[in-house]
């Protein structure tokens, strides 16, 4: 399991070690395979990121692959997320194809976006994902409302908010917990707690680092979770959501996991010790050590292993050249999807085409 | 038709909004067994019920935050902010993410919401109930900001805000509520978003305003006019869109213009009325463009004599349209 950092009393994690034998195999198979997708992906991207391929501000969620894909596994098509900026294998979890993903971090007209986001503002209609979000705690209170429409409307569902420990210090994420508590939103508050908030450690930022216990002032359930443990990740999400969608009950899951690197791409990790970081790579590895549990358990074995690691590794080869291979947007589309409706003295294509080439230099 | 305040007026179109589309509710404090501080909501819970008229917590972030995410699921939230100096704890909301969502979702999803704001002075409310807050918030593209001055147009433009697919801000002043009456139609009526009128037709000077300046701007146009000078008084209605044919049309007229607004005048909304008349009606102009605005001081001040040093007023625009018309 996870720690916070090296000087940390261990976190006592609700550790369950599901009986495999119990399990459809054909699930089983797919997580680690999503997994290992996650992690290719963002490996690639880091790749990509160095050849100047993709620019401006990236973060990755290695070391947050079941996390990930345990939450996704629990959800059902009607329910909603919203992330924070660390959002690639959120989205890719949820079942969007990788070539838009890849094609919208290089900032193409293919992308989810249409190369208006970039890695942190990612959005898929069809998914219903609803978003990374880049000012940290921004979409806390859109996803209580949101999921104040699904019980105003009657629609089944929950909605994920989703961010990262530190969120847990904004204002806006108390205001947040108390609606949803008051109205009965089915809303989980899924905290990422890695350790870290940037370079501040839990510790330093939180007067309450047991996050799980935040929601206590608000009547909010919470719950500390092993973030490194797919299943665990999915049985808590999946019964809490479940409650959440039948009573209207929100809580708040404080999943413990594992940053493999610094907290962007161009992040040197100088704030964390190199032993600690290499040792809890070592030990926090959710990508090996379900690999292994499936090896042992004997729902796999090394051939499919390894063929899954070709067709992933396909896989994201493909998304990439799919990136590659896009065009950049049109910049003609500059005031595009400002307002739905006709709306006076909003300039046109001409105008951001005349932008365009004054600084090409063809004016 | 019948004559009701400016406060009824709003009252009214929210009424038949909701009547008309379940969709719509309100989300603000005391918006509902008080009836609202100023009681614009006053009697819509009793309608509509507590799952509809909704008093939340104090917490703008939250009510305008969870306002965008239902609006962004299929309902038509109105965020009732209290008093506008309030609203700056959501301004991160409003600005970052309603006023930014159907651009960067390419369009998959907007955010149908009005904002409503009561704002202005000269209601003794002193630093933190007198605000005027348009300047920060027509700034930014995405949004679209309105400020009726009469009953008419407060009633038709809650209803364009209610229906418009984009997020609204309604900014109602607080003087007006009460003070202003005016000639409402019964039957079914929107006023568009993003179109000027003129209250008052003239052809010496433009004047422009809004909100409870229009009213002071009319009261001199009328002294004005015992000087045989003829002032148009072009009432803006919308911020963001702003109606730039009718201020261009009527300066390219008179060859004059005087912006009148309450809020501070550095980097008020009147500076950017004189830019695009600067830019674009230049050799029209017989006359440097002026703004007559609230002076630079951090908040309005309580006592009285202060208050009344802040206001602009029908003296002060009189004068100031004296010294424009002998330009």
């Amino acid at each position: 399991m996870a720690k916070a950092n090296s000087t940390a009393e261990p976190k006592t994690v609700n550790n369950h070690h599901p009986d495999l034998a119990h399990e459809d195999p054909e699930k089983l198979k797919y997580y680690y395979y999503m997994m290992l997708l996650l992690r290719r992906f963002e490996e690639r991207t880091s790749e990509m990121y160095v050849k100047a391929k993709i620019g401006g501000y990236c973060h990755l969620n290695l070391g947050e692959e079941a996390t990930i894909v345990g939450l996704m596994a629990a959800l059902t098509p009607d329910d909603y997320i919203f992330t924070n900026y660390r959002e690639h294998g959120y989205i890719l979890a949820r079942g969007v194809a990788p070539g838009p993903i890849m094609a919208e971090l290089f900032g193409k007209e293919t992308g989810v976006s249409r190369g208006r986001g970039g890695s942190m503002h990612l959005f898929d209609r069809e998914a219903n994902f609803m978003g990374g979000y880049a000012i940290v705690g921004g979409q806390v209170p859109l996803a209580v409302g949101a999921a104040y429409a699904l019980r105003y409307q009657e629609k089944p569902g929950v909605v994920i908010a989703q961010g990262g420990d530190a969120t847990t210090n904004i204002g806006a994420w108390y205001e947040s917990l108390n609606l949803a508590k008051l109205y009965k939103c089915p809303v989980l508050f899924f905290v990422v707690n890695n350790g870290y908030g940037m370079g501040t450690s839990v510790e330093a930022g939180s007067s309450e680092p047991d996050l799980w216990k935040k929601g206590c002032a608000f009547r909010i359930h919470g719950e500390r979770i092993d973030g490194t443990d797919v299943l665990a990740v999915r049985d808590a999400v999946k019964r809490l959501r479940d409650k959440a969608e039948a009573e209207g009950e929100p809580a708040l899951l404080d999943v413990v996991s594992f940053r493999f690197r610094g907290h962007s791409v161009i992040d040197a990790d100088r704030y964390r010790d190199a032993d600690f970081v290499r040792q809890g790579r070592n030990q926090n590895d959710p990508v090996q050590n379900f690999g292994a549990q499936l090896l042992e358990a004997r729902v796999v074995d090394d051939a499919w292993i390894r063929t899954t690691a070709e067709r992933v590794d396909r896989e994201v080869q493909e998304a990439i050249d799919f990136a590659n291979n896009s065009p950049d947007p049109d910049p003609k589309d500059m005031y595009t999807f400002m307002y739905a409706t006709p709306v006076p003295n909003i300039p046109g294509p001409e105008e951001a085409i005349a932008a365009y080439k004054i600084n090409k230099g063809e004016f | 038709m019948a004559e009701i305040n400016l406060l009824e007026a709003i009252r009214q179109g929210i009424d038949e909004m909701m009547a008309h589309d379940p969709g719509v509710f309100i989300l603000g404090e005391d918006v509902g067994k008080r009836g609202g501080v100023f009681r614009v909501t006053e009697g819509l819970m009793d309608k509509y019920g507590a799952q509809r008229v909704i008093d939340s917590p104090l917490a703008e972030s939250v009510i305008v935050g969870a306002c965008i995410g239902a609006a962004l699921n299929d309902t038509r939230p109105i965020a009732e902010i209290q008093f506008a100096d309030f609203i700056h704890p959501a301004f991160n909301q409003i600005v970052s993410e309603a006023a930014r969502m159907r651009y960067r979702s390419n369009g998959d999803w907007g955010v149908p919401l009005v904002i409503r704001a009561p704002y202005g002075g000269g209601i003794h409310g002193a630093l933190y109930h007198s605000q005027s807050i348009e300047a920060f918030f027509a700034h930014v593209p995405g949004l679209k900001v309105v400020a009726p001055s009469t009953p008419y147009d407060a009633k038709g433009l809650i209803k364009s805000a209610i229906e418009d697919p984009d997020p609204v801000l309604f900014l109602e002043h607080k003087k007006t509520y009460r003070l202003i009456k005016g000639q409402v139609p019964d039957h079914d009526y929107r006023v568009p978003i993003g179109k000027a009128e003129v209250k008052r037709p003239g052809d010496d000077i433009t004047l422009i305003a809004y909100g409870l300046m229009l009213h002071f701007c009319l009261e001199a146009a009328q002294v004005l006019a015992g000087d045989g000078v003829s002032v148009e008084v072009l009432d803006l209605r919308s911020l963001r869109p702003l109606d730039t044919e009718a201020i261009l049309g009527s300066v390219r007229k008179t060859g004059k213009a005087l912006v009148v607004h309450e809020d501070n005048l550095t980097g008020g909304f009147g500076g950017e009325i004189s830019a695009l008349i600067s830019e674009h009606a230049f050799e029209h102009l017989d006359g440097p463009v002026m703004r007559l605005a609230g002076p630079d001081v951090p908040a309005m001040p309580f006592a009285k004599p202060l208050e009344d040093a802040f206001m602009p007023s029908p003296e002060k625009i009189v004068a100031a349209l004296r010294k424009l018309a002998a330009y």
